[in-house]
């Protein structure tokens, strides 16, 4: 519908707006490079010395390894959690189910700050000290809504009567979940599980609050951007992170939005576009 | 094992309030024994005050916290200019994203969009705190921008540790959040409404007001409960790239928390952008943002 | 599915209720551990009582430290994480408020060592955050200078609750291109002509070097403490601070941003601890510091030692290590602040030429008594009257009227 003008213009601005992207990427990256330790423009030459001092640093070695500890346990108890609550939510009418949709919103919707002291208070009077596992609830919080929302939107969309077909044909419960239902949420789970491990891994205000002396890896970055002479060591790590986390993205983003259609559309609403579920990134929370 | 649990699921299937029971009972204790007893006990806490001999926090039930900033030329001006700036970037990014997320879910073909996505996912995964940090090395006195203006014999402008540059930054971060709900919004729109809209009389630009953008409402209004949210809350822009007056809601919590160990004045104060997400959240859910989220 | 709505209803309702009560049950309860003094004129410390070590026996393998940026340089950890197999993990803060604060919220066996300053160490002691230390386990401590071996601020009715690091001046930091030569006065900081760029701490401490600054220019106002302050006297810094604030760029919170602000020519004049000039001259920048003719406050920074210290054996190990003179004067040119030990003078010439003269560390007594260090104001300030303005006091102001 759109003409050859508007596309025209429509492709100058994402073009823009790319550029607007990733210019500050860029220059992080490029700043890895910098031999001065303080950054300052037009860098001043380029040095591979950072990424050396960088992996040598055990501080930074023990930071990446936390951040993916809790990262890799808070996904999981999110994907419990918010698999059951989507679960519930979706197949139940209870009293109180606006409440609890509510309630699941809230870890999103209220400012970082107050989740982060709120369990920081919570922590404090009930005597519990901080360590991996207060950090992990913190996260974990977030990332349950993550992928409720996630699992939810699939279950929306998928069609009530392929359950009841394979309870006809003889299935029970069980193996209704493990050979029908599951598998039908498979890509809305692992693309809800990608979101929530990325949003723990870059997690750093409520992280503030929940964490002890330990430091995870955004908090370490803070750390060294107060200190101001260990910058390039973070557009090191940063350079690498940027990396690695091409592969997850790439299958995130073909999981959520590269034409992929439900099967289970079939039988529902009228023909059209592929409907997909809400984009990894459609759910953030206070970085 | 498999006939146990076969059991098992049958005796649920005959009794589906235990079934809701079993699945609703891990994720409701989860958040009502944790994260809503946690913030059940922050709001008690902005009632009580701290010793300022001892640093303790004392039972002592009073509204002194309330009035204290409520009273306060300062506190009602850091308020209103966090609210102010919130609008600023939701408003901001609504404009940026709306050309962006239409390319991605009606012109832009299944490759390139799955392309784009990845595009706007990555910097989500990009640290935080080191995309602000590299902004406010651009916009620095000999930083990047500047250095490119002169080499394109332009004035030198100066951005950093303004509220100008707090905006950028902002928006630049929260652009993301904003993109995708609308991206998904509008790509749920049939392609046949369009046709028909078209077929009806009605020019591009008249389908886009009456037709598309109403249909998007959803999405634009998911996007900006994010963005006013965070902006709301977030402490570190400000702190790394906001100058003298840039004090936010976020900084007077997070001073009064981490800084000065005023645990009820910081509760009192973070009540604000509880109620002001209250309202919003009242207001997006009556224009449907909750489906789509 | 319809199901029976009312039991799973009445499930959940008994879920809030639970939860409700247990917090009204809650309500009874203090919350902190902590026992609660007075502001520390009278009264024994909570933790006086513990028993120090008496060894330093095998390390734990870990040290958590809370620091100023700067006093966990790779330098000198490097060395002792071999020698000792303790691994240095430093949580850096950039104020005596948040030390006190992140070893209150942490105090509960996270964090073993503070570096604290003179005006957080008694809201420490008397709050039971930190406990005695045995001096005699740190060798280097009778080669202290007489004045930090148990000195008020660190050291209550004989008792140790430190051993004394370094101490220093805040001084005025400047661009040379700029000021082609040294300013004379504290004065340039408050000069309209350079509006703009200016930048001092996000601090409310701050208010005792513009009361510094009064006491010189405004006799009338009979300043004599710049940490005792009348109502008056109060107002009048308040004042000053509020004249200052237009020129302001930025309160800096962090080292870094003022180091940031310096290179990259935002900001030409500010007060700073010499951390930041040193970092800036070793990258090029054309800066330099001073103390202005009105004089400085400054800080005298003791290693604390927290009441549940997880890991005390490398604690006791890192408090002997860096009082030693080779580390002292390292540590001393690295951040340009003054040893406490006076066996490091030599090793600093050694280090650096002239390392010794300029970071003051064969400087008389005189010198140690015209800085005026920093110390948690009080309400009573031995005046007789008890008027004067407490800290809380000084926060809000800060908060509201200054920076606000």
């Amino acid at each position: 519908m759109a003409g050859k003008w508007t596309r025209r213009a429509l492709a100058a601005w994402v073009a823009a707006v790319l550029l607007f992207l990733f210019v500050p990427i860029i220059t992080i990256l490029l700043y890895a490079f910098n031999p001065s330790n303080i950054q300052s423009w037009p860098i001043s030459g380029v040095t591979l010395k950072w990424f050396s001092r960088t992996w040598d640093d055990p501080q930074v070695r023990a930071a990446l390894l936390l951040s993916v500890k809790v990262g890799l346990v808070a996904t999981v108890i999110a994907l419990l959690l918010g698999s059951l609550a989507a679960f519930g939510v979706h197949r139940f009418r209870f009293f109180g189910r606006e409440a609890v949709s509510f309630l699941l919103v809230l870890p999103l919707a209220l400012p970082g700050i107050i989740t982060g002291m709120a369990l920081n208070a919570f922590f404090h009077n009930a005597g519990i000290g901080f360590s991996l596992w207060t950090i992990v609830v913190g996260h974990a919080t977030f990332c349950i809504v993550v992928v409720y929302n996630n699992v939810l939107a699939r279950l929306r969309r998928t069609s009530g009567s392929l359950i009841e077909a394979s309870m006809d044909l003889g299935a029970n419960g069980w193996q209704t979940l493990r050979r029908v239902t599951l598998p039908l949420l498979s890509t809305a789970i692992i693309s809800g599980a990608l979101l929530a491990f990325a949003l723990s891994f870059d997690e750093v205000i409520v992280t503030t609050f929940t964490a002890g002396a330990q430091n995870t890896l955004p908090l370490w970055i803070f750390g060294a951007i107060r200190l101001g002479q260990q910058l390039p060591e973070v557009n090191v790590v940063v350079f690498f992170v940027v990396l690695l986390t091409f592969i997850p993205v790439a299958i995130a983003a073909r999981l959520a939005g590269g034409g992929f259609t439900s099967r289970a559309e079939i039988g529902r609403s009228a023909p059209g576009p592929a409907e997909t579920e809400p984009v990894p990134g459609a759910q953030p929370v206070a970085p | 094992m498999t006939a146990g649990a076969g059991r098992a699921a049958d005796l649920l299937w005959r009794r589906p309030w235990a079934r809701a029971t079993a699945v609703l009972s891990p994720p409701l204790a989860w958040f009502l024994l944790v994260y809503v007893a946690s913030l059940v006990v922050l709001l008690i806490t902005a009632f009580w005050q701290v010793n300022p001999f001892t640093n303790q926090v004392e039972h002592v039930w009073s509204l002194t916290n309330f009035r204290a900033f409520i009273g306060n030329a300062a506190y009602r001006a850091i308020i209103a200019r966090t609210i102010g700036m919130a609008i600023a970037v939701t408003v901001t990014d609504a404009i940026v994203a709306f050309p962006f997320a239409f390319f991605m879910a009606r012109v832009a073909g299944p490759r390139l969009r799955t392309a784009l996505l990845a595009a706007i996912l990555l910097p989500l995964w990009t640290s935080y705190l080191a995309r602000v940090y590299a902004w406010q090395l651009i916009l620095s006195h000999r930083g990047a921008l500047n250095w490119t203006l002169n080499q394109l014999q332009l004035p030198g402008v100066q951005l950093a540790y303004t509220n100008w540059a707090m905006w950028i930054v902002f928006c630049y971060i929260w652009l993301p959040f904003m993109i995708t709900p609308m991206y998904v919004a509008m790509e749920r729109i049939p392609e046949s409404y369009l046709e028909a809209s078209a077929d009806l009389g009605a020019a591009g630009r008249r389908t886009l007001r009456k037709v598309i953008v109403p249909l998007a409402l959803p999405g634009i209004v998911a996007g900006s409960i994010f963005t006013f949210a965070l902006t709301l809350g977030d402490y570190i822009t400000p702190l790394l790239v906001g100058g003298a007056g840039s004090t936010f809601i976020g900084n007077v919590v997070y001073n009064n928390v981490g800084i000065a160990g005023n645990l009820p004045f910081a509760a009192a104060f973070a009540l604000v952008p509880v109620a002001v997400m209250a309202l919003y959240l009242a207001g997006a859910k009556r224009l449907g943002a909750f489906e789509a989220l | 599915m319809m199901g029976r709505n009312g039991t799973t209803g009445t499930v959940v309702t008994a879920v809030i209720g639970c939860v409700a009560g247990l917090l009204l049950a809650s309500c009874g309860s203090s919350g902190t551990s902590s026992t609660s003094s007075t502001s520390g004129a009278a009264g024994q410390p909570p933790t006086a009582g513990m028993k120090t070590a008496t060894s330093i026996g095998k390390g734990e393998g870990q040290l958590n430290l809370i620091a100023w940026e700067g006093y966990a340089q790779p330098s000198w950890v490097k060395p002792f994480e071999q020698q000792t197999g303790c691994q240095v993990n430093a949580k850096y803060a950039g104020s005596s408020d948040e030390m006190v604060t992140l070893m209150a919220n942490g105090g509960g066996g996270q964090y073993d060592l503070v570096s604290a300053s003179g005006d957080a160490d008694l809201r420490l002691i008397y709050s039971g955050d930190v406990r005695p230390v045995n001096v005699h386990l740190v060798p280097d401590w009778t080669n202290f200078i007489p004045q930090l071996k148990a000195p008020p601020f660190n050291t209550i009715n004989g008792v140790h609750y430190g051993v004394s690091l370094q101490w220093g001046p805040n001084v005025l930091l400047y661009s040379k291109k700029s000021f082609p030569s040294a300013p004379a006065s504290w004065n340039v900081i408050y000069d309209p002509k350079y509006k703009g760029a200016v930048t001092v701490p996000d601090n409310p401490i701050q208010i005792a070097d513009a009361a510094l600054y009064l006491s010189k220019t405004q006799p009338g106002l009979n300043i004599t403490d710049p940490y005792e302050l009348t109502q008056a006297q109060f107002n009048a810094a308040v004042g000053l601070l509020k004249q200052q604030r237009p020129l302001i760029l930025k309160y800096w919170d962090l080292a870094s941003q003022e180091i940031s602000m310096f290179k990259n020519g935002d900001a030409v004049v500010g007060a700073a601890w010499p951390y930041q000039t040193n970092t800036l001259q070793a990258a090029g920048a054309p800066v330099a510091d001073e103390i202005p003719a009105e004089g400085a406050t400054g800080w005298a920074d003791t290693w604390m030692l927290a009441t549940h210290a997880p890991h005390p054996n490398c604690a006791y190990q890192w408090m002997k290590w860096v009082s030693t003179p080779t580390v002292q004067a390292e540590q001393a040119i690295s951040f340009g602040e003054t040893p406490a030990n006076t066996l490091a003078c030599p090793i600093m010439d050694q280090q650096q030429k002239g390392a010794c003269a300029q970071y003051h560390a064969n400087a008389p007594a005189s010198y140690f008594n015209s800085i005026k260090f920093w110390k948690t104001p009080i309400a009573n300030c031995g005046n007789g009257k008890s008027d004067c303005i407490p800290y809380a006091q000084w926060q809000q102001a800060w908060t509201t009227e200054v920076t606000g």
